[in-house]
């Protein structure tokens, strides 16, 4: 563990670039929580390291949520995104791990289970590096208003929340003064506040599902403290222009099948509109390199090492599932570089016995999605609907967990020993969630 | 020196003017309303190069001729001008026999009109030849030379190469009225001030009939019919080779399904009649986009799921109340020359369209001699993402800005961002606009559709240029990206 104590040093623009060896142990694609993580937790274990990073500095999305809520699990402290990432950066700027900036892994390849060959694009030419494994760390990407279904024309004004924070919190810049948000997230709650703060007016946030998804505390803190209408069960169809930029917003009441009724459409003034309906993992690299996809999570399938179906490519943090918490993208980067580690100490993972994890009642999406049976396994899950007094139980191996209360918007995460799963008899391990009665 | 003032920075305006710009003797002045070129219908459509055996050789001989000549220029023209295209050749698909029997008169068109190679194929072969299609599907329409341009990238060629010549652009000029005096054009009327002329060529795309009504001709209309389309991410495995389209319909020439020159799926239009003050109303819309995702459906095995669209748009074609092309060079006003009511195949048409005019135009004036020092090439900006390593590194040598990909969906670089932004300003445009920037460089056009890249492009530009964030535009006008600065409005200053 970091500790707590050090001093961020956030403002710091990190410059020199270091690619000194044409060899790696581990390559970390992507310097966010994850990446960082992952990268301190490869090079002590001993691991020869390099993090690269697209972006002109390190520190991934954090340095845009100047918002508190970050290191509650992991430093067991409330703190802003740079704040929190700024104490990994300190960190590894303190080591030897080489890392380097504005630098792109345009090509990957497998050439065989200790060697993986990476094009790099820098400022200062293509490097090409080889490396034993791979810590794919890239993040996620949000949703667009085209992914959601938003039609009319395409003006000016219209954009993501991470858009409009970068706007906002690294740049200065105001993007709009009359909002209305797309999404009750945690992030489309924060950001209707953050809004506010800044003496714009957020004429509502409109959500599809009859509750919001965000935290209690936060659609409180956020929204009823300031007034912000929630409009839930309704959806924005589609926008209306005026000089090229948008001028309002049509919104409409959705059934229990989220299908548009018909006459309750409504028009409602706004200069922007800030999408803040979900993450999706970027896996383009992960891609080309034939790893296998789970259309659930839209992250890649992985094992309880968070190794892809690429021996000796692993995946962390928004890369490999949406996180709720920046703690458990730090978590799963560590996790990854003890698992690279392995690899690299063992030739490969070895796989003791394949077991295949089926998505059983009421869970939309797990990972990891198979087993090797070789160690713990961490679960990390997300229900279809909300229910309360369940059992999350893992079905073939009878181990049940009490749980009051499960949401989709809620992760869930779940660790199970290896003693425990060596009771599997069959090949596959059903996640479930079952009435408690 | 005769002047020449080509109104309209569309596809067609444009092919006329690199005509014009190969002789001596004249001066070539292009008008555009918009901050850029090609942002009128030249922007949203198929991009399909016709191999032109779907046009009716006697209701259309004008057009049908222009299309395959035009056709064949621009095998030439992406050559020189270094445009993205394809020429894989296209299907008909026909579902039931009705549209089988339909596609017979097309072999008809095609020998008269003398497009080559057009022939009925059957299920068994159609499937060999496009494995995505169908198999319901029960034969089809195979015309080998169809191919694809990227439209926009076109017109920004050409554009740079019309400057290259001499040629002059004028964007973001309203043209207001034309002045005839004696029968004869003289001047044309732009919301920057009146500017004269010798020959004044009408190439208004949708607001052609209008600019025709200022020089007194009265002749015609325009009507807009709508296109809507859905495009999907360049990472669905749903990728035809060929270029399918559904059977014809009176309206149209049916639902498209294509694999773009970027490598995105590609599906529409729909044809909606529009009233006619409706050229504004490139718009989509629930019914229109379900309309063509089931017609896609008839002719495609598979379709990607809806959440895969990474962008929806529609355009706007020029319909002429003639029913067709509308090219003429007018006595009365004399140096009145209309291209007007380029419908499709307005695009594939659009080099022989330039002949055509340059041809009437120049036999009527004296003194007029080509010139020898005329370029006929052009050079695109360079994708170190693309090329290999050693290339690449002498650009990054020469200018490290293309070694930092800035768009992570397309690959951008900073440095093309920079060398598109020299180019704008090279061709004249009054601001530079980050959709200025898209169509040139392809950042913000991948499936974050600029979520990710634009913030970082639009400051940027506030550091090395100067233009701060609330200044810049989307698309000019009122397409402002941002307002003001953080804390201004807790000021009170409600910006911009
Ligand atoms: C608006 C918002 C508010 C949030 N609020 C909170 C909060 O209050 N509390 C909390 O705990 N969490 C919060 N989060 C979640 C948290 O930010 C994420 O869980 C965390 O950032 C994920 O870390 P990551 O390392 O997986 O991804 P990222 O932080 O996205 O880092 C990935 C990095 O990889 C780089 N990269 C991508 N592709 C490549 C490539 N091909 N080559 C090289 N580099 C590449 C990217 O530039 C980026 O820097 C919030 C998220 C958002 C969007
Ligand atoms: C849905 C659809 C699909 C199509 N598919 C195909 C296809 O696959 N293949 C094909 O060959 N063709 C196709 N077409 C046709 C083709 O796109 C058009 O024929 C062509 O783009 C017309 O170009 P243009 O230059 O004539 O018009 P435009 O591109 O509209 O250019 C006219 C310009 O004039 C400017 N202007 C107007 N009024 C003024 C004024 N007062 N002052 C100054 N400037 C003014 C406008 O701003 C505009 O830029 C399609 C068209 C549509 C809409």
């Amino acid at each position: 563990m970091l500790s707590p104590k050090s001093k961020p040093s956030y403002g710091v623009i990190v410059v020199p670039d270091r690619i000194t060896k044409k060899d790696y142990d581990t390559v970390v694609i992507g310097g966010g929580p994850a990446g960082l993580a992952a990268a301190l937790k490869a090079r002590e274990k001993g691991l020869e390291t390099l993090v690269v990073e697209t972006r002109d500095r390190l520190g991934g999305i954090p340095l845009q949520c100047i918002h508190p809520g970050f290191g509650i699990h992991y430093f067991k402290e409330d703190m802003t995104g740079p704040e929190f990432v700024y104490r990994f950066i300190d960190k590894l700027l303190s080591t030897d791990i080489d890392y380097t900036v504005k630098s792109y892994v345009n090509m990957a390849e497998y050439v065989s289970p200790m060697e993986k060959k990476l094009e790099i694009i820098t400022p200062y030419g293509t490097e090409i590096v080889r490396t034993k494994t791979i810590i794919y760390a890239a993040g996620a990407r949000e949703r667009t208003r085209y992914e959601i279904g938003i039609t009319g024309p395409n003006p000016a004004g219209i954009m993501t929340a991470g858009e409009a924070q970068t706007l906002m919190d690294m740049y200065g810049v105001m993007p709009g003064k009359k909002i209305l948000i797309v999404g009750s997230g945690d992030v489309g709650l924060i950001m209707a506040r953050r809004f506010v703060l800044e003496g714009a007016e957020v004429v509502g946030v409109v959500e599809i599902l009859p509750y919001p998804s965000g935290l209690i505390r936060n659609v409180q803190q956020c929204l009823k403290d300031y007034g912000i209408p929630l409009l839930l069960s309704h959806m924005v169809i589609s926008v209306k222009q005026r000089n090229g930029r948008v001028s309002s917003a049509v919104v409409v009441k959705v059934d229990e099948n989220f299908k548009p009724i018909q006459g309750t459409e409504n028009e409602i003034e706004c200069d922007t509109i800030v999408i803040a309906a979900g993450l999706k993992p970027r896996t383009k690299l992960l891609e080309s390199l034939g790893a296998q996809i789970d259309p659930r999570t839209k992250g890649p399938v992985v094992n309880e090492y968070f190794e892809t179906t690429i021996p000796g490519v692993f995946a962390a943090g928004n890369a490999l599932i949406i996180n709720d918490y920046v703690d458990y993208a730090v978590e799963q980067g560590e996790l990854a570089a003890l698992a690279a580690t392995k690899y690299v100490d063992e030739k490969g993972i070895r796989i003791k016995k394949p077991v295949k994890i089926v998505l059983g009642r009421n869970m939309r999406l797990i990972v990891p999605q198979m087993l090797t049976l070789t160690s713990d396994a961490l679960f990390y899950g997300r229900v279809a609907r909300p229910e309360d007094n369940v059992w999350l139980s893992f079905k073939e191996i009878g181990f049940k967990i009490p749980q009051l209360k499960v949401l989709p918007s809620i992760m869930i995460r779940q660790k199970i020993r290896l003693d425990k799963l060596r009771m599997l008899e069959t090949d596959t391990l059903t996640v479930e969630v079952i009435p408690r009665d | 020196m005769y002047r020449t003032i080509i109104i309209g920075a569309g596809i067609t305006g444009l092919s006329i003017a690199r005509w014009l710009t190969r002789y001596r003797g004249l001066q070539v002045i292009v008008i555009d309303k918009e901050p850029d070129v090609g942002w009128g219908v030249t922007k949203a459509n198929t991009s399909i190069i016709h191999p032109c055996h779907e046009e009716h050789p006697d209701k259309h001989p004008l057009r049908s001729k222009l299309c395959l000549e035009g056709h064949n220029l621009w095998y030439k023209w992406v050559k020189e001008l270094e445009i993205p295209a394809k020429w894989p050749g296209e299907i008909i698909v026909a579902t039931n026999d009705e549209e089988l029997k339909g596609l017979h008169k097309y072999i008809d068109y095609a020998y008269r009109i003398g497009v080559p190679g057009v022939r009925l194929i059957d299920r068994g072969e159609m499937l060999r030849l496009e494995p995505w299609i169908n198999p319901d599907a029960i034969g089809g329409l195979y015309a080998p030379t169809a191919g694809t341009i990227n439209p926009m990238m076109a017109a920004i060629a050409i554009a740079e190469n019309i400057v290259d010549n001499g040629g002059k652009l004028l964007l973001g000029t309203r043209v207001e009225d034309i002045v005839v005096r004696d029968g004869k054009v003289v001047a044309v009327e732009t919301s920057k001030g009146g500017i004269e002329a010798d020959i004044v060529v009408n190439a208004a795309g949708l607001y052609a009939d209008k600019i025709s009504r200022m020089a007194g001709i009265d002749d015609y209309s325009i009507h807009p019919r709508r296109g809507q389309y859905l495009l999907f991410s360049d990472r669905v495995d749903v990728k035809p080779n060929k270029i399918l389209h559904t059977a014809p319909t009176p309206k149209t020439k049916g639902v498209y399904a294509i694999t773009t020159v970027d490598g995105n799926l590609l599906i529409g239009p729909t044809a909606e009649d529009l009233p006619e003050e409706a050229r504004e109303e490139n718009t989509t819309t629930h019914q229109g986009l379900d309309f063509i995702y089931e017609m896609a459906s008839r002719i495609l095995r598979k379709l990607p799921p809806r959440n895969k669209v990474v962008k929806t748009f529609a355009g706007l074609r020029p319909e002429p109340s003639t029913g067709t092309f509308i090219i003429r060079f007018h006595e009365k006003p004399w140096g009145f020359v209309e291209a007007a009511g380029i419908r499709s195949p307005g695009l594939t048409a659009a080099p022989a369209i330039g002949k055509h005019v340059s041809k009437l135009i120049i036999e009527r004036l004296e003194n007029i001699e080509p010139r020898k020092d005329w370029r006929s090439k052009r050079q695109a900006i360079p994708r170190p993402a693309y090329m290999a390593p050693r290339e690449r590194d002498k650009l990054i040598r020469e200018n490290p800005d293309y070694g930092w990909i800035i768009c992570v969906c397309r690959k951008v670089s900073l440095g093309e961002i920079m060398e598109a932004v020299k180019r704008m300003k090279k061709i004249g445009v009054p601001e530079i606009t980050l959709d200025g920037i898209k169509f040139r460089t392809h950042s913000m056009y991948g499936d974050c559709q600029g979520s990710q890249c634009r913030p970082h492009i639009a400051y940027l530009l506030w550091k090395r240029l100067g233009i701060q964030p609330w200044r810049i535009t989307t698309k000019g006008d009122g397409s402002k990206y941002a307002f003001t600065e953080v804390k201004a409005l807790l000021r009170g200053d409600r910006g911009a």
